[in-house]
């Protein structure tokens, strides 16, 4: 099965994955995703690694529209990530149990399935799992 | 400028109303204000007002009477009902007009608001990927805020057991019987800190607030409750707001912050002479939080302050007198206006089971939402 990312432009999977998040030019704010206003932005790489700045549990299934997940939900942890020097994302969060979530825990960027699309590939989206090498 | 008085009020019960539109029950609530000013829909030289998802303000007229009258249409997210006040007041301290209207009314489905991404600016994979629930970020808010300034979940549960023991006493509530703290600990947890009773729920309602300049209060021998400020702020810098892919990493204030700020000069007062609150309290970590948002306490000593009872009826601050939006539900463009009411209710002596003792002599309310914005109302005998 084909693979494709939730947010082309926004978020790389291959080589490995990577989050493009947009410096402002002219004050070098940093800011995710990159407005597309390539006059004020530039876009670029964000860290792949950083801690865990908040945290909670989504239960129930989000509302659709907007939400494309799965029908047959489970809950899933989301949280804030802060990439020291860059900004603070808000990610799904995985390969770890709720309980184990903790403010201050070193995290990194990885890719995990969400859901097949109607084109029969499956679609990655990005998540931050614990950094046991931290 | 000239001093604006609140002249009347009126409230359609907030919850669920089957078989009436949430136009239909501002114009309950209109009529409810009239009669409490003593006045008719003809003697309103003006009106603002609006709702969020029940359509537009001004179809009022078709309810009331086609007087033509200058009806002006507020849509301001959660600060709906304030921007409308704001702009009746403005209408009146002008010196333009004598007296008129606020209105704001609501009507929403069940369940959680389901916000889509390009109302907000935002991109479609946001989204679909599950990140448009405004009770994920409440819920990531006051997570941090727990880890930072000491807060614990009971904390929590006692904001919510407070709602539902005042709402019990409000006849325009919706939850009217108290929850006892281990049910509201042990309720489902829906997005961890929070359980299913600290939240509230979005619902229908609709409040109307008749204003008017001292000269006609003062004519009709209702001058007692004054409109010592009433501003509307959006978000500073760094401010942490629902809906947000990325934050700063260098925190700034809040909307709460600079609305309360200015409110509170406007009045000339500060936090410690107001004698009863309405605080934003989508869920019991916004309440925890706007505590000290509004000044009222330092981060953490709310741990305190809920631990003796401080914000209950009696207490040296009582805060969300009629149970707030976890009691009351929050129908948007009624919610902000039902604080106000709620504040004239408690100065005129009215609240009965839940009147504050004491004859308190200064109201404060502040309302919080999308995208980052707040609105106060300080009010006074």
């Amino acid at each position: 099965m084909s693979s494709t990312a939730i947010a082309e432009g926004v978020f790389e999977i291959h080589p490995e994955p990577k989050l493009i998040g947009g410096r402002n030019r002219q004050s070098g704010w940093i800011v995710f995703p990159c407005p597309a206003d390539p006059e004020h932005w530039e876009e670029i790489d964000l860290p792949r690694q950083g801690t865990l700045w908040s945290w909670t549990v989504q239960r129930f299934r989000p509302k659709t529209p907007p939400y494309k997940g799965p029908e047959e939900f489970e809950p899933f942890a989301i949280g804030y990530v802060e990439l020291p020097g860059a900004t603070i994302v808000e990610s799904r969060l995985a390969d770890v149990a709720f309980d184990d979530l903790r403010i201050g825990m070193p995290m990194k960027l990885t890719a995990v399935p969400f859901t097949t699309d109607d084109e029969g590939r499956q679609v990655m989206t990005f998540a931050f799992i614990p950094d046991g090498k931290a | 400028m000239q001093d604006v008085f609140i002249i009347g009020i009126g409230i359609h019960p907030f919850g669920r109303t089957e078989g009436l539109t949430g136009l239909q029950q501002g114009a309950y609530a209109a009529r409810q204000a009239l009669a409490d000013a003593g006045l008719e829909w003809p003697d309103m030289q003006f009106g603002y007002g609006g709702s969020d998802a029940a359509g537009a303000a001004d179809a009022i007229v078709n309810e009331l009477g086609l007087t033509g009258l200058p009806f002006i249409n507020v849509k301001n997210g959660c600060a709906t009902g304030g921007s409308a006040l704001i702009g009746a007041w403005q209408a009146i301290a002008s010196g333009q007009y004598d007296v008129g209207m606020a209105l704001g009314f609501d009507k929403h489905p069940r369940g959680a608001f389901n916000a889509l991404p390009v109302e907000y600016g935002l991109p479609d994979w946001y989204g679909d990927a599950g990140f448009m629930v405004t009770t994920q970020f409440f819920a990531m808010k006051i997570q941090r805020y727990m880890a930072l300034h000491g807060i614990s979940p009971v904390s929590l549960g006692r904001v919510a057991e407070k709602s539902f023991a005042n709402g019990a006493h409000a006849g325009h509530a919706w939850r009217r019987s108290p929850v006892d703290l281990d049910t509201i600990m042990q309720s489902q947890m829906i997005s961890d800190p929070l359980t299913k009773y600290m939240f509230c729920s979005p619902g229908e309602g609709g409040v109307s607030l008749i204003l008017a300049s001292e000269k006609k209060a003062r004519e009709l021998g209702r001058d007692q409750i004054r409109i010592k400020s009433a501003v509307v702020r959006t978000r500073p810098p760094g401010s942490f707001e629902v809906f947000a892919p990325s934050i700063d990493i260098e925190r700034g204030g809040a909307p709460t912050q600079l609305a309360s700020k200015a409110a509170f000069e406007m009045a000339g007062i500060g936090p410690e002479d107001i004698d009863v609150a309405q605080l934003q309290d989508t869920e019991s970590g916004a309440e925890i939080m706007h505590m000290a948002e509004n000044s009222f306490c330092a981060d953490g000593d709310q741990e305190e302050w809920l631990a003796n009872g401080w914000t209950n009826i009696g207490g040296k601050l009582p805060v969300n007198t009629d149970g707030g939006c976890i009691a009351c539900g929050e129908p948007i463009g009624a919610s902000g206006l039902r604080q106000v009411y709620e504040n004239a209710v408690q100065l005129r002596g009215q609240g009965g089971g839940r009147q504050v003792p004491g004859e308190p002599r200064t109201a404060y309310s502040h309302v919080y939402g999308a995208p980052g914005i707040s609105s106060v109302t300080i009010l006074e005998k």
